[in-house]
């Protein structure tokens, strides 16, 4: 099997402070939505949050539904371990953001615009509250009707899944909802929504500047455009970069790595592990037809050294995953209560090694049947830690 | 566009409605998915995940219940994923409940017991996490058990009471591995607005909500040979033991259950239908005077809608939502109450037995009758009134302690005093039933000529309708009762928590203008109470219905002031209606709770 190599690119587009943004939203607001939409779709931007679900179709369901309300929200719920993007992109170039909802409003036909942020970001609330002050002056000027607000989450992670983002804005317990119906037709407040993350309303701004096949241009078939990364861990520079789509993990670790990189968690605590061995055949992008493995990130990149125990990694996440379900589903409620005291019980010697296995398998069935996307992805670091590090769950 | 879609389960195809569920897909082929947390009464959760299925093309699983079908969906409810996946989700339910089914008073009537059986759980190869949590059982209510350890958090108990009681006594607290249900600040059931209806118990799929049972105390009194046990039976338990006795549901079983109950060992069965057709005499001419003081002498002290006072889910529940309106709740006690004041009075007077000596039980449909009788103000006839309350359910569970083969016992008799009843007694087990048999006696009463309804069956205030209001006009009174002439009696009926809350909202906002209300705290009413079998269900509460109004149609006598029993026991004991003697021991008063 040939491993695609790619150098790594760096792009210069989320945080290249633009200062013709009102120029933009206006010459943007008198295209068709249709048009719009085309463009987002033929730059094949797919969510920056991880999940990657085509941004343009996104935008055209939504639009397409029959609801008598529309919502834009923002997703800003950065709450993924490793992750520190979103911060910088809103308090460096919230312009962006909010220009990119009003557009994505525009496009819906929505004239409210929310920003789910995160507890934690609170710090950021009266820059962004100026920010969207002068925003919403500029929109009323030019006789745009739209309006954004700022909803503060309460720190649960799960509120980060988009349903259960709709949940707390309504004043519920942030729970997943049962897919479908979709947000697209149902949701905040049973109404036709577009969830999108911040960045990826951040790349929507630089689409409708420079045109789609700008972006297009940038990354890998099925991985179009750029990316942000969290670089984080055992590196000599840690810090966010952007970065072409389609790099190869080996080009990554020969840049960011201590020489000493002995494996690379892509995609944060629900991501995976990927060991030293599979560096050249894996690629960072999302899933598609490429040659050996492909992985998606919501811009996760962490580094471990030599000096790390993976089980102490592994207890780590899962330590997490068991206080971040939510708890309403039985496969991650109890399931990683399992995991989590089964490499415990497997360390201390209560149980025999083989019961790794029976876990293993114990993760199938939770990627199959959990209610909702973090449910079916937390396993992917126990899978991915113990197929690899067998040895040091044990030992 | 058509309205039916096509789909196949496990290779069979299928034609059906749009918009339905895979689940309802699989009940129509015929194929049984196993479902937990599930219910008809509520709304879908989608959270236990067992009925997760295969749907070709999807890389995921699909819970059935919350997956509507679609055009030329493929279904696979046992394929070798669907059952490895099953498996392991009722491996972990059982790793995380306290397991111990031998001393679980749940035994046999399990949920997930069922289930692992069914999939033959044999082993524990996962953790034990239910000893890890360290949960300790909520025991101080007098009516319900809220143990943790058998939780399996299917959140049916939370939906039950907010969508049907709107009370949210239950609600979801913490997350992750700690997430639990819990009341308010996770106090005692005793100390928060739990109403006691029990509705919780009754759809509760494991231990984790029972009732407190005082099966062992009411065999020790039975025992004693020093007390004489005398037991009433409510109506609302006639047409529901049966189903516990493995009969079918809505079957009248009011001989059998008499015949049983003496061979348990009561000294005297008698029933609560007798208190039922009192609380019409009491309750109807409370009303005739409530309308009198209003309408013709205009005095702005007495409270107009008045309430019926007979659930005590509903008082607890307007005690702490809406103690302003405490007044405009009839003074009557409860059937059950009245009965057992009148037990320890006028029943061992008549039998010449010391009250002392008296140890009072009632059978209920009712998980909140057990804290009724535990009020400090039900003391009215100098010791506690009704001693020991029984659930439907623990009675079925004392007949089969005792041994006792009930479908083929005999019908017998009430025995006498306080074992006559009439069909308007009978229909106090359903929704609308008070009201019926209210508005029989009242319209006799300033008439003098009966109820203007075929057969007496007063259909506008029957039905399962959440609300119902009914307008009946009085025409042509006696003299007496003149300033009523034309007056058109509005009248409203609600079951079912969510539905008092609407009706008492109207009265609240001053959009209503009833003259009468009736609430019943349970959905069905007493039928489908907190104490009856497990499982309910729309379909098994309409039988139940059925049978209660099949049960007053066969009665000699339908209305309650034609009860013999009930004119002798008013000229030998109580004198005359809101007499004095009823005063003390028919009527109660009401305390304002706060809601936290």
């Amino acid at each position: 099997m040939v491993a695609h190599s790619y150098q790594l690119k760096r792009a210069d587009f989320i945080f290249k402070n633009e200062n013709d943004w009102e120029r933009i939203l206006d010459k943007t607001l008198k295209r068709p939505p249709q048009e719009l939409i085309n463009e987002l779709m033929s730059s094949e931007l797919k969510g920056r949050g991880g999940a990657g679900f085509p941004t343009g179709l996104k935008w055209k369901l939504t639009a397409e539904d029959p609801s008598d309300e529309k919502f834009v929200i923002c997703n800003a719920d950065e709450g993924e371990p490793g992750t520190f993007k979103d911060r910088e992109i809103l308090s460096k170039v919230p312009y962006k953001v909010l220009m990119a909802m009003a557009v994505c409003g525009y496009v819906i036909g929505s004239q409210k615009g929310y920003i789910y942020l995160r507890g934690e970001y609170k710090f950021l609330v009266p820059e962004l509250n100026k920010v969207i002050q002068e925003f919403e002056y500029y929109c009323k000027q030019i006789g745009h009707q739209f309006s954004i607000k700022i909803f503060l989450g309460s720190g649960a992670y799960i509120c980060g899944e988009e349903t259960a983002l709709f949940e707390s804005m309504e004043g519920k317990r942030g729970e997943p909802r049962n897919k479908p119906p979709y947000p697209s037709s149902n949701g905040y407040m049973g109404k036709a929504t577009v969830v999108n993350n911040v960045e990826t309303l951040a790349h929507t701004f630089t689409i409708f500047k420079y045109g789609a096949k700008k972006f297009y241009d940038l990354g890998v078939q099925y991985s179009r455009g750029s990316k942000l990364f969290s670089v984080s861990g055992d590196t000599p520079k840690p810090g966010i970069y952007e970065l072409e789509l389609g790099m190869s993990l080996q080009d990554f670790v020969n840049e960011f790595g201590d020489g000493d990189t002995k494996a690379v968690q892509v995609g944060g605590a629900s991501g995976f592990l990927v060991p030293r061995k599979r560096f050249e055949k894996t690629t960072i992008g999302y899933r598609g037809k490429l040659t050996g493995i492909s992985l998606p990130t919501g811009g996760s990149m962490m580094l471990y050294n030599s000096s790390r125990s993976m089980y102490n990694v592994l207890d780590n996440y899962l330590e997490f995953f068991r206080e971040e379900s939510c708890g309403q589903c039985t496969p991650c409620r109890v399931g990683c209560q399992q995991l989590h005291f089964g490499i415990k019980a497997v360390k201390r010697g209560d149980k025999p090694a083989q019961y790794l296995d029976k876990l293993l398998k114990l993760t199938e069935t939770m990627q199959l049947t959990a209610k909702c996307g973090l449910g079916q992805s937390v396993a992917n670091s126990f899978s991915s830690i113990v197929e690899n590090f067998r040895e040091e769950m044990i030992y | 566009m058509s309205n039916t879609i096509h789909v196949t389960i496990n290779g069979i195809g299928l034609e059906m409605e749009k918009g339905k569920t895979i689940l309802d897909a699989a009940n129509q082929a015929g194929m049984i998915i196993p479902t937990l947390c599930f219910h008809k009464d509520l709304c879908i959760a989608g959270n236990c995940r067992v009925c997760v299925v295969e749907v070709s093309g999807q890389k995921r699983l699909a819970a059935a219940c919350a997956t509507p079908c679609e055009e030329e969906m493929e279904i696979q409810t046992n394929s070798l994923k669907v059952r490895n996946s099953r498996k392991h989700i009722i491996e972990l339910l059982l790793s995380e409940h306290n397991a111990d089914c031998t001393k679980c008073y749940k035994n046999g009537n399990c949920e997930l017991q069922e289930l692992a059986s069914e999939y033959k759980i044999m082993t524990q190869d996962f953790l034990r996490l239910a000893p890890l949590k360290n949960y300790t059982i909520d025991q101080f209510s007098p009516s319900i058990i809220k143990d943790d350890s058998k939780c399996i958090r299917c959140q049916r108990c939370v939906r039950t009471c907010a969508e049907l009681q709107g009370v949210n006594a239950l609600t979801v607290a913490y997350k992750g591995d700690e997430m639990k249900i819990a009341s308010f600040f996770e106090k005692a059931m005793n100390d928060v607005v739990c109403t006691n209806c029990g509705q919780c118990v009754n759809h509760c799929p494991t231990g984790a909500l029972v009732e407190r049972n005082y099966i062992e105390e009411v065999w020790d009194a039975i025992s004693d040979p020093n007390k004489h046990v005398v037991v009433q039976t409510a109506p609302a338990v006639r047409v529901g033991l049966g189903e516990e006795m493995g009969m079918d549901v809505g079957t009248r079983v009011t001989g059998k259950m008499v015949s049983s109950l003496k061979r348990l060992g009561f000294n005297a069965v008698l029933d609560t239908d007798f208190t039922a057709d009192l609380t019409i005499i009491e309750e109807g001419t409370e009303l005739l005077h409530r309308l009198k003081k209003v309408l013709k002498e205009e005095d702005t002290s007495v409270k107009l809608p008045m309430a019926t006072s007979c659930s005590p889910g509903w008082i607890k529940y307007i005690e702490h939502m809406y103690p302003e309106f405490l007044e405009h709740l009839s003074t009557c006690k409860s059937p059950q109450q009245m009965f057992g004041a009148l037990v320890k009075t006028y029943y061992a007077k008549a039998r010449k037995i010391d009250p002392e000596k008296i140890v009072s039980v009632s059978i209920m449909p009712c998980t909140a009758k057990k804290f009724e009788a535990n009020r400090p103000e039900m003391h009215d006839s100098g010791y506690r009134d009704v001693d020991y309350v029984l659930t439907t359910r623990e009675l079925a569970i004392m007949i089969k302690q005792a041994g006792i083969d009930f479908k083929k016992l005999p019908d017998e008799k009430f025995d006498r005093l306080m074992g006559e009843s009439t069909g308007a007694g009978v229909i106090f087990g359903a929704t609308g039933g008070v009201m019926e048999a209210a508005l029989r006696t009242a319209y006799e009463l300033v008439t003098g000529r009966e109820i203007p309804f075929e057969n007496l069956n007063i259909t506008p205030v029957r039905g399962l309708d959440g609300v119902r209001e009914a307008v009946i006009k009085i025409e042509d009174p006696l003299s007496e009762w003149a300033f009523l002439d034309g007056v058109e009696l509005k009248c409203a009926v609600a079951h079912g928590l969510v539905n008092a809350r609407k009706v008492m909202e109207a009265v609240k906002n001053g959009t209503s203008n009833y003259h009468f209300i009736e609430v019943m705290a349970c959905p069905g009413g007493c039928l489908g109470g907190g104490g009856q079998p497990i499982p309910t269900s729309p379909e098994i509460r309409e039988k139940r219905t059925e049978a209660i109004y099949a049960e007053d149609s066969g009665m000699p006598l339908r209305k309650s002031h034609e009860n013999p029993e009930v004119l002798k026991i008013y000229q030998d004991f109580l004198g005359e209606p809101l007499g004095l003697k009823s005063h003390h021991l028919l009527h109660t008063k009401y305390i304002a709770r706060d809601r936290y």
